[in-house]
């Protein structure tokens, strides 16, 4: 089995109108066997949010490096991080591990200075793709590809997002045995950033 | 740099507090020419005389108003060997920032790394301070886009600045430049005044070929030195 099987995760980010949605499901395991059902994937970073699935301790790892590094930018430069200079940063922060790598497969989302949607995706070198519909990663991305292509529509609202977001990563994680056992689903707007949970199958 | 014999710093405090050499340093600089920076309210531009020793030098290969990143630009009074290993740090700075970041270094950024570079030469071993006086000019990171006229000093000490001057006759540049200084002047304004300012103090006549201009805009943010025939037209506009 991958390394980067080890753990399981399965993270969705999807753009919308001014809006941004990312979600993840919630099992941590030990291959077959399932740890916690409560292991959290997606961290925020002001307006950014990075999901990271992989191995867990690389993703506890890069996650406080990214906050040490964005609060040290904040405090030099007196601005926050936009997406695209923070999904440049974690790029960097990748390659510069090139031959000995983090096990981790990131996306980024969020909004930039102008509530535009910013998303990206990278591999655990640091290669980066930008895209304008959505971004996966995981143990189950050919469902999660799947069920995105299906159902993804541009310019939807944030409620229509969060529901297609929350069906996509549905459906995907029940066809996986290393994912799901719940999920969290972040909705980004100009005007703030609604989480919430959802109860899915506990297997 | 600090090897075994000289590991320890040559800049030492003096009974009274001071760091003469650092004094020293700016002595330098006040021997320099003259250098000045105005801050206007849609840009920033900075200026120098470039007059040399003899009429035999070649004036248009000596650049002194050097571009640091699309963004930023330096101009300086007294060492010149001093001030390009200070650009060349800088633009090396600017480079890796961009490399990290995939942003241009904002001019805040890159003066508050300059400065630390020409503090780090009056605390460590076997060096002296830099000889010059930076005068960086730039726009700001902040959502207004405001314009910045930044001074480093030899110490590392930097300021920001609506308008001032170093090197020779830099106090008789200020009060000029105090008594013409208005908040809401325009790129354009600032260029004519830039210009009378340094004819103030001028031996001899000013032309466009031994004068240099650095002018930033708020309207595309990139710095550019502005050509000879660019400096007749502003020159020839102020007679």
């Amino acid at each position: 089995m991958s390394i980067l099987e080890y753990n399981g995760a399965a993270i969705i980010a999807m753009s919308g109108k001014n809006c941004v949605g990312i979600a993840c499901d919630k099992r941590l395991g030990a291959q077959a066997q399932t740890v916690s059902c409560d292991f959290r994937k997606v961290f925020q970073y002001n307006k950014t949010f990075v999901g990271l699935a992989g191995l867990a301790t690389d993703v506890q790892t890069m996650s406080s490096l990214l906050k040490f590094r964005k609060s040290l930018y904040e405090l030099r430069e007196e601005r926050e991080m936009s997406p695209k200079v923070l999904s440049n940063l974690l790029s960097n922060l990748l390659y510069e591990k090139r031959f000995g790598p983090y096990f981790i497969e990131p996306v980024v989302a969020g909004l930039d200075e102008n509530n535009e949607p910013f998303l990206s995706g990278m591999d655990l070198i640091g290669a980066p793709v930008y895209t304008d519909d959505f971004v996966v990663t995981g143990t189950a991305t050919a469902n999660m590809y799947g069920m995105c292509e299906t159902l993804y529509k541009k310019d939807m609202e944030p409620e229509e997002l969060f529901e297609t977001l929350s069906q996509a990563l549905l459906a995907s994680v029940d066809r996986d045995a290393l994912s799901g056992w719940g999920a969290t689903v972040h909705i980004v707007t100009k005007d703030g950033i609604i989480t919430r949970e959802l109860k899915a199958r506990q297997d | 740099m600090g090897d075994s014999a000289y590991s320890f710093s040559l800049t030492t405090f003096s009974r009274t507090g001071k760091l003469l050499q650092i004094e020293y340093a700016l002595n330098a600089v006040a021997n320099g020419r003259t250098s000045l920076g105005i801050c206007a309210k849609d840009g920033v531009v900075i200026a120098t005389d470039k007059k040399l020793s003899s009429s035999l030098v070649d004036l248009d290969q000596v650049s002194k108003i050097q571009k640091i990143n699309e963004g930023s630009g330096f101009v300086y009074s007294g060492l010149g060997p001093d001030y390009r290993v200070l650009v060349r740090k800088a633009r090396k700075s600017a480079q890796s920032y961009h490399l990290q970041y995939r942003e241009h270094k904002p001019v805040s950024q890159l003066v508050k790394s300059t400065a630390s570079v020409m503090q780090e030469y009056t605390q460590s071993g076997g060096v002296r301070p830099f000889g010059v006086s930076l005068l960086v000019a730039g726009i700001d990171a902040d959502a207004n886009k405001t314009p910045r006229l930044y001074q480093v000093d030899p110490s590392g000490a930097y300021f920001a600045w609506k308008a001032t001057a170093v090197g020779k006759n830099y106090i008789n540049a200020k009060n000029f430049l105090e008594k013409r200084y208005q908040d809401d002047m325009e790129l354009e304004d600032a260029i004519h005044t830039a210009l009378l300012t340094l004819r103030e103090g001028f031996e001899g006549e000013m032309t466009k070929d031994n004068i240099e201009v650095g002018i930033v805009s708020q309207t595309d943010g990139k710095f550019r030195v502005l050509t000879p025939d660019q400096i007749q037209d502003y020159l020839d506009e102020t007679s």
